[in-house]
């Protein structure tokens, strides 16, 4: 038996935490309303049996909690990605931990970070032509093969998650951690391989602009990757706390804005025109070459499509919720492009580890929490922000 | 015959004084010993101003008259001053209207077709038709706007001609029409003694490339004050390139002064010293003080923005400039000045509603800055009313608004900028051409309504001299967000102001207040 966090099947909740976190109030105790509402409970339950050949048992070490996780217990996540998760599942991807079981090249007690995939080497299937091409995130197999449907570990009712003390996981998917590197770095390789695919997943030509919507743990490691592996010109980062502005000048960001002067101040760097629409936010005529949003939600999106220069790009970065006006989209030409996890058949994934090591990341994982402290962890994790946090992350073995 | 401005000395028997404090006033007691500085009275004005303007054109100084100036087949070009003059604006029928028609109806009689107007503003925003219209008159808007009654337009390229350099290396860059013109027509209302002159057409027909040469940090700082000429970079400058201008086309000055009839009859309070307020003026006083408090915001506003002056015209020449503006500065002199012995450690000034940059719109705190330090603490002769270090207190709210339309750069200026420092040089060096340059910024000068992009820099270099003079500023009454924002202090009465001022001037400092509006021109000695 092992103790875990499970989430589990729940419209009536899922539908409550949606309709809580919509107000305004709400949105401001979204925390709180996570940590009441959503249907996640702490369970002493089975530990997830290894699924065949090539699989191993981890036991997580430091788990972080992922925006993506807080959308879904707040019920602000899709319910697009319904079909592919399976119930009860334990959340938690973003993993540092300890294998248990002898792999070949890895032996029992490696300590290990985790693409989170769930691919079709690990559920057994034939290669879908995306995980032949090394596009493992873009997999076709995600609900098929011999294990459940969850597009990663951490939304499959099989494999157990992060949030928890043993999930499987298959030799596919983790990387050896260098000892040099500490558990509070390492447990961001994850955030971090993700960050590098989506600055990977545009081309960012030498002195283009850039600017990144958000400066949580997806918009301070989106900066350090564009600083690190592109030769971006001046990239300017919307944050809204005082000590994100802080680890974003650290990283190399030009200027960084509040989000209610954004458009402004994005107007005047890029000698653009702005307009202001009888309805709706301002936007300008000319901006930034390419927008990388990294909150996750709408008005982020909008923002970044009525900052972009025409023909320009939107990425997105953060697991979008809400709708927004596309019209931008349309009239000026521009490029929006999704960015999911990591790819480059594990290139990233290794990037991101040296980056860990070498980035001036400290302090980043401020706070640790015991699974039975969840609550906390989970409001904590939710006013991050506010409370100058970037990362906040379970202790599973406290 | 008024009487002379004096200076007050505070005593047991001094009454409550009045204080300007943006959109509303207050009566506040002054501490025992503080010296107060009131202008004279205000002077009559000349009862036949229409006889007056015949006069001066038939009669002007240095040139000849100016129907002899006059000839068939000519382009006459006609200068008005903008919205930026008077303050308040002047009831109706404006003296600009007044001088204008006269001068049409000698161009029309000998014969002048080609006739131009044209608004000197500079890198102020334009004149809406309504504005125009108020200021000429409805004869002349009619007949001339829009094909030939225009603002100036400082950045049609096409349409500015550069004359040369001066001496100094300073470009002269003018506008074309007024420069190919046989004859310039200069209507000026000078309210203080910076205005009219060699900064007429230097200034008010110019674009960026040439002001740029006096509206600068370094001229700012070595005018003291720019509402003395003499001691005043930036006339020197202006009287430089007048020289150029002069070398290319004939302007013919005329030039009129008001007198100090600020406020109408309603608040004419307002106009007097407070120990000779009658029942009914401290009735007034405290039945508009109540309802201007009682207003919404918006409705407050409109109502001050919509107030005339009842000015009466004290003078009018007309000729060649540099013999009619001595005239012109006797005038005004001769109403506002006031001779004060002696410096003072600390300084206080109640800021009024309105400045040359908010007619028609909102004062947004880098006006307030400019307004203060600027104008207020540049009204003075000699030497400034507080010495070096010393501490200067301004009432205002210094409210934390903008109108998006006629400033969209100063909110950029004051959200942006002046977040990364306050210090005018740096300023100036790192970020005006980019302003200056910005073509959003140029096209909303010149198909919107608004100030140009580097007007806010301007701005803060009024305040220049003043910054580099005084040891603090602190606002009575002042948001502590925007009073922070420029460096300055913000204080909730004036006792807490002068507590404050402590750390600068000590516990028994030398306070002089100069009362103002009606505008007062210390002479200090």
């Amino acid at each position: 038996m092992i103790l875990a966090l499970e989430y589990h099947r729940s419209p009536g909740r899922f539908i409550a935490a949606r309709s809580l976190t919509a107000t305004k109030l709400g949105g401001r105790m979204s925390g709180m309303i996570a940590g009441n509402v959503s249907p996640l409970r702490l369970i002493n339950r089975q530990a997830p049996e290894l699924p065949g050949e090539g699989w191993t048992r981890v036991t997580p070490r430091l788990s972080g909690i992922c925006g993506s996780d807080l959308g879904l217990l707040t019920g602000r996540s899709s319910p697009y990605l319904s079909p592919m998760t399976s119930m009860p599942f334990v959340p938690g991807h973003e993993v540092v931990g300890e294998t248990q079981d002898d792999l070949p090249g890895m032996p029992k007690g490696t300590r290990v970070v985790m693409d989170p995939v769930l691919s079709c080497v690990a559920r057994g299937t034939p290669e879908c032509r995306w995980c032949a091409s090394g596009h493992q995130s873009r997999c076709d197999h995600i609900t098929t093969g011999r294990i459940s449907a969850g597009l990663q570990t951490g939304s499959c009712a099989d494999t157990g998650g992060g949030w928890s003390r043993q999930f499987v996981a298959h030799a596919s998917q983790l990387h050896a951690v260098p000892d040099e590197l500490p558990d509070e770095r390492a447990v961001l390789a994850e955030p971090l391989a993700c960050a590098v695919h989506s600055v990977r997943r545009v081309k960012v030509a030498p002195g283009s602009t850039a600017v990144i919507i958000g400066a949580g743990t997806v918009g301070l490691l989106t900066l350090l990757a564009l600083r690190e592996l592109t030769e971006v010109g001046a990239v300017y980062v919307v944050a809204k706390h005082g000590h994100q502005q802080e680890k974003a000048k650290a990283l190399g960001a030009t200027a960084v804005i509040e989000p209610r002067k954004a458009i402004r101040a994005l107007r005047r760097v890029t000698a653009a025109r702005m307009h202001t629409p009888e309805i709706g936010g301002d936007f300008l005529l000319g901006g930034v070459d390419v927008a990388f949003e990294c909150t996750g939600g709408s008005s982020g999106l909008d923002t970044s499509l009525r900052l972009v220069r025409a023909g320009g790009t939107v990425v997105v970065s953060g697991m979008p919720n809400g709708g927004v006006d596309l019209t931008p989209l349309w009239y000026r030409e521009l490029e929006l492009v999704g960015a999911y996890c990591s790819g480059a058949d594990g290139a990233d994934f290794a990037d991101a580890i040296r980056l860990a090591g070498t980035a001036p990341l400290d302090g980043y994982v401020g706070t640790t929490y015991p699974l039975a402290r969840w609550r906390e962890a989970i409001n904590h994790a939710a006013d991050a922000g506010r409370l100058g946090t970037v990362k906040v992350a379970f202790d599973p073995a406290r | 015959m008024s009487r002379p401005g004096f200076v007050l000395d505070v005593d047991e028997r001094t009454p409550p004084l009045l204080m300007h404090q943006g959109e509303g006033f207050r009566l506040e007691r002054l501490p025992l010993g503080a010296k107060v500085i009131y202008p004279p009275d205000s002077l009559p004005g000349i009862r036949n101003v229409d006889a007056a303007i015949r006069h001066a054109l038939l009669n002007p100084h240095g040139t000849e008259p100016l129907p002899e100036l006059l000839t068939p087949g000519m382009r006459l070009t006609i200068v008005f001053d903008d919205l930026s003059l008077p303050l308040p604006q002047m009831q109706t029928p404006d003296v600009r209207q007044r001088i204008i028609e006269q001068v049409l109806e000698m161009a029309a009689a000998k014969g002048v077709d080609d006739v131009e107007l044209i608004a000197g503003n500079a890198l102020h925003r334009r004149m809406t038709p309504a504005e125009l219209r108020r200021t000429v008159g409805d004869r002349v808007f009619q007949a001339f706007f829009p094909e030939h009654l225009k603002n100036h337009d400082a950045e049609d390229h096409d349409n500015l001609l550069h004359m040369g350099k001066t001496k100094h290396g300073e470009d002269v860059e003018i506008n074309r029409r007024a420069a190919e013109s046989d004859l310039i027509v200069y209507v000026n209302i000078t309210l203080t003694a910076m205005s009219g002159g060699s900064k007429s057409v230097s200034v008010g027909l110019a674009s960026y490339k040439s002001l740029k040469h006096h509206h600068n940090v370094h001229t700012l700082r070595h005018s003291n004050s720019f509402n003395d000429p003499p001691n005043s970079a930036m006339h020197h400058s202006y009287d430089r390139m007048k020289g150029v201008i002069d070398d290319h086309v004939k302007v013919f000055t005329v030039e009129t002064t008001v007198n100090n009839n600020t406020f109408p009859s309603s608040m004419g309070f307002l106009n007097k010293r407070e120990w000779e307020w009658n029942v009914r003026d401290q009735a007034s006083y405290v039945a508009v003080k109540r309802a201007n408090e009682l207003l919404p915001a918006k409705t407050r506003r409109r109502i001050w923005q919509s107030t005339a002056a009842p000015y009466g015209v004290t003078g009018v020449h007309a000729g060649e400039q540099s013999e009619v503006h001595p005239l012109t500065l006797e005038n005004v002199h001769r109403q506002q000045l006031t001779e004060v012995n002696g410096q003072s450690d600390v300084a206080i000034y109640g800021l009024p509603y309105v400045c040359p940059y908010n007619v028609n719109s909102v004062m947004n705190p880098i006006l307030v800055m400019s307004l203060g330090l600027g104008y207020f603490f540049n009204l003075y002769k000699n030497k400034p009313i507080v010495r070096q270090g010393g501490v200067a207190i301004f009432y205002h709210p210094v409210p934390n608004e903008f109108h998006p339309v006629h400033h969209p750069s100063y909110i950029d200026f004051f959200e942006e900028i002046l977040t990364e420092s306050t210090d005018p040089v740096l300023l100036e060096t790192k970020y005006e051409e980019q302003f200056a340059n910005d073509p959003w910024y140029i096209q909303l000068y010149r198909n919107s309504y608004a100030y140009h992009g580097v007007h806010p820099f301007y701005m803060w270099y009024w305040g220049a001299h003043a910054l580099e003079h005084l040891g603090d500023v602190i606002f009575v009454g002042g948001n502590r967000k925007t009073t922070s924002r420029m460096g300055f202090r913000s204080a909730t009465t004036l006792a807490d102001a002068l507590e404050m001022a402590k750390d600068t001037v000590g516990s028994s400092p030398s306070i002089t207040y100069q009362h103002a509006p009606p505008l007062t021109l210390a002479d200090v000695r």
